[in-house]
């Protein structure tokens, strides 16, 4: 394959960032993402408000629509990091094509989760009494609580993806700001480029620090996900307290993000007109580690449905048969249909080798994970040690619309992302078609 | 009146192969100072200018201890001094529970003094550099390959520097006023 069809879509895709008008689709998406951001500024507004007792929360269900989006929003953070990272030290030549969108859905993902449990806190404006600084009250957090190891971790992963992505981005912005026909663009990506010249040597520093932070961020994929999981599995609540959690967690994440990279990436790639950037090898690749991380999460519902068994507690049992066959055995079912059902698509060249169908089995999977986050929490609280702690969770309209408006916001940042910057790397995408003539 | 100050001699090249072979060239020689702008990285360009590899992954790791060793310290002293809380009789200083708080810190660490270190070394944030003001210099995030050659003041040095520069390949060949 020649390199000049991909060079050339290089050229034409820094073409579009500078383009004056976003075009009438973009505005579109745009609005009605605006329009659920305002919903979620109400949602927050009125929690502000009134308090968490706006929400479907009581006891016993005390985790509920907060604690499911914060989970479900940072896995999909997940995957970014792992693409460019693990991908990177593996030297898998594909994810130079995917790095950059990912990383930004992991940005934005992860920035959006964080929203969750500050507002979980019932005084979110609080929320600064979690950090340790010296203060006349004399408190200092409790530093054997998994909840407090989670914040650190959301916050250094949020910090390092952000200061990833920006890294990434110095050269492009560079190339922007040399190829943007106005001042007022030429002045605003000049201030984000730093004054990057592509001097040799400047080169060799930056791609030094891609490895180190290659290095430093697939650890800190792993431990990110495995506090979150930590959260439950500190407790001793059936369902929750099991040694399985951090690394079920884990693949779980995964699986979500890359089921999101393909919701994103397929239409992203047609609209935009980056076929011979992002090809059909690319999706292929990605429905392929999909279905492995898929295929990983599968053997950790059968292992925590075995050991449940198993081990013979009667309320680890309890628990299992609840969430098959009680209240909420519906969110079991469909979430077997999604994530171990409809992940098998995959096994297919035919679904691999067609783009909508790839977007549809990631839209199941990021549906299907939300329900397991749903799952997880509600079945194994909504039936206590004793009957009568036994109660029912209904998520209120104020629990809707919160997670809508997270999507809302998740998207609005998105289609900035893709209005304001260039949604493949452009100098990393350069060297490999110079060295190698495809695009990986 | 003296002649106005010259940043050096911009000299354009075809391509990553054209650059490295004149760079090489030249720095055989023993010319010090010469500058490679290419829009990508090119394997041996910078290997050629500056043999020793940058120390930034010593500030990594630098980083990392500070974070995680700070973290730690910091844990120890409000869990055994400042605020000691009994819980189920566990130990004050229940360092294995203190490491989770650590190991994110000293990632995080090693993060930020990586990217300090690149900034630092590259020297930037710089907005301004004589090069900016070279229309032909747009093209270096782009498509072109530039050799920065430091400018003798002499001017019949400099017409030999300008041969030298067409005999190793390049095309044209600018003044870059400092």
């Amino acid at each position: 394959m020649s390199a000049a069809a991909p060079l050339a879509a290089l050229d034409a895709e820094v073409a579009r960032v500078l383009r004056r008008h976003a075009g009438r689709g973009w505005w579109a998406c745009m609005a009605v993402a605006v329009a659920l951001c305002v919903v979620l500024v109400v949602a927050i507004g009125v929690l502000l408000v009134r308090g968490v007792g706006i929400w479907g929360i009581d006891m016993p269900v005390a985790w509920g629509f907060a604690i499911i989006n914060y989970v479900w929003w940072i896995g999909i953070g997940m995957a970014g990091t792992f693409i460019s990272a693990a991908l990177a030290l593996t030297r898998q030549r594909w994810r130079t094509s995917l790095s950059r969108y990912a990383e930004a859905m992991t940005v934005f993902a992860v920035a959006t989760s964080g929203l969750f449990p500050i507002l979980h806190l019932g005084r979110p404006w609080l929320f600064y009494w979690l950090t340790p600084y010296p203060n006349r009250m004399g408190l200092w957090p409790q530093w054997r609580s998994a909840l407090v190891w989670d914040f650190f971790a959301i916050a250094a992963y949020l910090a390092v993806s952000i200061l990833y992505f920006y890294s990434g981005l110095i050269p492009d912005l560079a190339q922007l700001r040399d190829r943007a026909s106005t001042r007022r663009r030429a002045r605003f990506y000049g201030v984000l480029a730093l004054g990057w010249r592509g001097e040799a040597r400047h080169w060799r520093r930056l791609d030094t620090l891609s490895a180190v932070f290659a290095a430093l961020a697939v650890p800190l994929v792993f431990s990110v996900h495995s506090m979150v999981a930590l959260d439950f599995s500190e407790a001793l609540v059936p369902g929750w307290h099991s040694t399985l959690f951090p690394p079920f967690f884990v693949a779980g994440a995964l699986l979500s993000g890359f089921a999101m990279a393909l919701l994103l990436g397929v239409p992203m790639r047609r609209w935009l007109g980056l076929e011979s950037l992002i090809t059909g090898r690319h999706l292929d690749m990605l429905a392929r580690i999909t279905l492995a991380a898929g295929l990983v999460v599968a053997y950790g519902y059968a292992t925590e449905l075995f050991f449940a068994f198993y081990g013979g507690d009667r309320y680890e049992i309890a628990v299992m048969r609840q969430r098959m066959g009680g209240a909420y055995g519906w969110v079991f079912w469909t979430m077997l249909a999604c994530n171990v059902g409809g992940l098998q698509a995959l096994w297919f060249g035919a679904v691999r080798r067609t783009p909508w169908a790839l977007a549809t089995v990631g839209g199941l999977l990021v549906l299907g994970m939300w329900l397991e986050r749903f799952m997880l929490i509600v079945t194994s609280l909504y039936h206590g040690f004793l009957p009568g702690s036994w109660g029912m969770y209904y998520p209120t309209r104020w629990d809707w619309m919160l997670l809508a408006g997270s999507v809302g916001l998740f998207a609005a940042l998105f289609l900035l992302f893709v209005r304001l910057l260039p949604t493949v790397s452009l100098h990393e995408m350069r060297r490999q078609l110079l060295r190698e003539g495809t695009p990986g | 009146m003296s002649a106005p100050r010259v940043h050096g001699l911009l000299a354009s090249f075809a391509n990553g192969e054209g650059l490295l072979a004149a760079v090489r060239s030249l720095v055989n020689e023993g010319v010090d100072g010469i500058q490679a702008y290419a829009p990508c990285p090119v394997d041996g360009l910078a290997e050629a200018l500056a043999p020793r590899p940058s120390r930034l992954p010593r500030a990594a790791l630098a980083g990392g201890v500070l974070g995680g060793g700070g973290t730690f310290a910091l844990q120890l002293y409000s869990a055994v001094y400042a605020y000691p809380i009994n819980v189920g009789g566990r130990p004050d200083a229940s360092w294995p529970m203190f490491l989770p708080p650590a190991l994110e810190m000293a990632l995080l660490g090693a993060a930020l003094a990586a990217f300090v270190a690149m900034l630092w070394g590259n020297g930037l944030p710089q907005l301004f550099h004589p090069l900016f003001g070279m229309a032909r210099f747009e093209r270096a995030s782009r498509d072109g390959y530039f050799m920065v050659f430091p400018c003798p003041d002499d001017p019949v040095e400099r017409d030999a520097v300008r041969e030298r520069l067409h005999a190793l390949g390049a095309g044209t060949i600018e003044q870059v006023p400092a």
